[in-house]
């Protein structure tokens, strides 16, 4: 009956309450969003490093090669000498070593020269049709498979570079035999091919397009040698993008960086730390949408209590009426924080359901820009019950003033001066 | 039935009231008059347990309710006392009907809601019951609150001015009213108030003056 009666009254004045909904449910959509992205963004950072100790690349920035080979979001540093990269590829430390030879997109999505070993790493299955096997035979992730409502058997011509509306290769096909089983990494998005295909694709026809002298693009370094043949993994004097190595000997991860940048033109780099300083680049930002938050919250919580105060004066008749008709002192008190709490509490609930739809559209503008999606469905219990909690201490502060002078009402005077 | 003893009562220094003694039986009608700032109200609100006598003694169905903590009070007060103001407050965003029943559910902590319907038919106030007392004239929520202060069936019933708002027609109706109800529900009924035209009706009176 109590609950019934701070439900009335929560409705009796509805733009007060509306006020406060509204402001309650602002922050708490922003920190729902926050604690989302933050997760769900370092998830998807921390998967794809899975299994990644080092990246040996062209020199440069650590972290464009970082963001480039393994993320797929940033232009490559450069190209390597796959002859010398098979050195360090070989090695004894080295448990896998994965290459990468980037040239083509097709609308978009990259076309990556690897081997199988690529798609084992982010557990990623065949799940229709075969592997790529002879040159220009393509595996297409399950993503672009989608949206471009590719399926096997179908042929495309890649276009040159990063970016759909470049050069277009027209006089070689690539033809799709399989595609792969969706994983939620990078892979997702990505059609893959043998090295091979790379360096045959832009090898032809060096001579007739200077473009190719780009950095980050894989060519033939000799040109005077003309294949009529397919061209294959052992073909001298060739180049790629970067290396993926997984070390047996952790030893390597210490020291391999220093020694590489100290003896060759490549530099080996560590996703780990490239990838801690993302995130603390991108905490920062974080933090200032969190402390604007708290600011919301601590508004709302004003307002809360200036609409309870306010109404206080009014109601005090009511309350001295309710003492009258046999109320106790902490019934009233119970009925003030009950209605703090019920606004609280609803304007948390449509705070984590606004929070969500704000998810879901940067989710796909995400997608459309870093093919990046985040799950506004994914509920992080350990931090949401936390906000919950503080949504609901800032109800009991803000009610706790009016709750006392309702509990302390002198009855007789109230009504003496009425 | 409701009897009083030596009470008095002081806000301050200048302010102290002696009462004199009061007795008023089951289905009686005690009058209490006398002239602005003589201590109706006071006494009122010390008959009601809203205030504390500093002496005396206030016994109401053999309790002595001075002697009750507070929280005894509040349920003694809600169980055994209808009280019926000058001004008609109400919950405000409960229905007449509600509002009625709100008084029963604070008292007995059951809700009885087929007696409210009852009361508030005795009083004419059927087609009201599910209108806002904002919505009501200023007689008709008198009335409300005879059904609220009847509610709980006291032992004693008290109004404060209860007609002093109300036109000729309105005031001898609620009169009539309080009078057929509380010998209807064997209340002890103590009005306090300076309207002349409830002198004349009633003969029990004590003048405070």
């Amino acid at each position: 009956m109590i609950a019934k009666l701070a439900w009335r009254n929560i409705w009796f004045k509805p733009l007060n309450t509306l006020l406060s909904i509204i402001l309650l449910s602002s922050s708490v959509a922003i920190i729902t969003v926050l604690i989302l992205l933050q997760k769900q963004f370092e998830e998807k950072f921390s998967s794809n490093i899975d299994g990644v100790d080092l990246v040996l690349g062209a020199q440069g920035s650590p972290m464009q090669l970082i963001l480039s080979s393994v993320y797929h979001i940033d232009n490559p540093t450069g190209n390597i000498s796959y002859d010398s990269a098979k050195v360090w590829m070989n090695h004894p430390f080295i448990e896998k070593a994965i290459p990468l030879a980037f040239g083509d997109n097709y609308r978009g999505f990259k076309i990556v020269g690897t081997n199988s070993d690529y798609l084992d790493k982010y557990k990623a299955k065949i799940s229709k049709g075969k592997l790529f096997d002879k040159n220009f035979e393509v595996v297409v992730g399950s993503e672009v498979a989608q949206k471009l409502k590719l399926k096997i058997g179908d042929t495309f011509h890649g276009t040159h570079g990063d970016a759909k509306e470049g050069e277009v290769h027209e006089h070689i096909d690539y033809k799709i035999t399989g595609i792969a089983s969706p994983t939620g990494s990078v892979i997702d998005n990505l059609i893959l091919s043998n090295i091979p295909s790379v360096w045959q694709m832009h090898g032809n026809h060096e001579d007739e397009n200077p473009a190719h002298g780009e950095e980050g693009h894989v060519h033939k370094e000799d040109e005077h040698e003309h294949h009529e043949d397919d061209i294959t993994l052992n073909e001298p004097n060739m180049e790629i993008t970067a290396v993926l190595l997984k070390f047996r000997n952790k030893m390597g991860i210490v020291m391999w960086p220093r020694i590489i940048a100290q003896n060759t033109k490549m530099q080996a780099a560590s996703p780990a730390i490239e990838v801690n300083r993302i995130f603390s680049l991108f905490g920062i930002g974080l933090k200032a949408l969190e402390y604007l938050a708290y600011a919301i919250m601590l508004i709302s919580g004003i307002s809360i209590f200036i609409a309870l105060y306010n109404r206080l004066k009014e109601r005090k008749y009511e309350f001295a009426l309710m003492r009258i008709n046999g109320a106790s002192r902490f019934q009233l008190l119970s009925l003030i924080l009950i209605e703090s709490l019920i606004l609280c509490f609803v304007g948390f609930l449509f705070g984590t359901i606004f929070g969500r739809f704000a998810l879901g559209f940067i989710s796909n503008s995400a997608e459309d820009d870093f093919k990046m999606a985040f799950n506004p469905m994914e509920i992080v219990w350990e931090k949401e019950s936390i906000l919950l909690i503080a949504t609901l201490v800032v109800g009991i502060i803000a009610a706790l003033i009016p709750a006392i002078k309702a509990y302390q009402l002198n009855i007789s005077k109230t009504l003496a001066n009425a | 039935m409701l009897q009083t003893k030596n009470v008095t009562f002081f806000y301050n220094k200048e302010t102290q009231f002696t009462f004199p003694e009061l007795k008023c039986n089951a289905s009686d009608v005690l009058l209490i008059t006398g002239n602005s700032g003589k201590g109706k109200t006071t006494l009122l609100h010390l008959l009601a347990g809203l205030l504390r006598p500093k002496n005396g003694e206030i016994s109401i169905e053999n309790t002595n309710i001075s002697s009750l903590s507070e929280k005894k009070l509040d349920q003694f007060r809600g169980k055994n006392i209808g009280l019926i103001l000058q001004q008609s407050h109400f919950i405000a965003s409960m229905s007449v009907l509600e509002n009625v029943v709100l008084a029963s559910w604070l008292a007995t902590g059951k809700k009885a809601i087929l007696k409210a319907e009852k009361l508030l038919a005795e009083l004419d106030l059927e087609n009201q019951k599910h209108k806002l007392p904002s919505q009501l004239s200023i007689g008709q929520q008198q009335r409300v609150s005879i059904a609220r202060a009847l509610i709980n069936e006291p032992k004693l019933l008290l109004a404060d001015e209860p007609t002093s708002s109300l036109d000729d027609e309105n005031a001898f109706k609620v009169a009539d009213l309080l009078e057929k109800l509380s010998k209807e529900y064997k209340a002890a009924l103590v009005i306090v108030t300076h309207d002349s035209r409830l002198k004349n009706k009633f003969t029990n009176q004590i003048n405070l003056n």
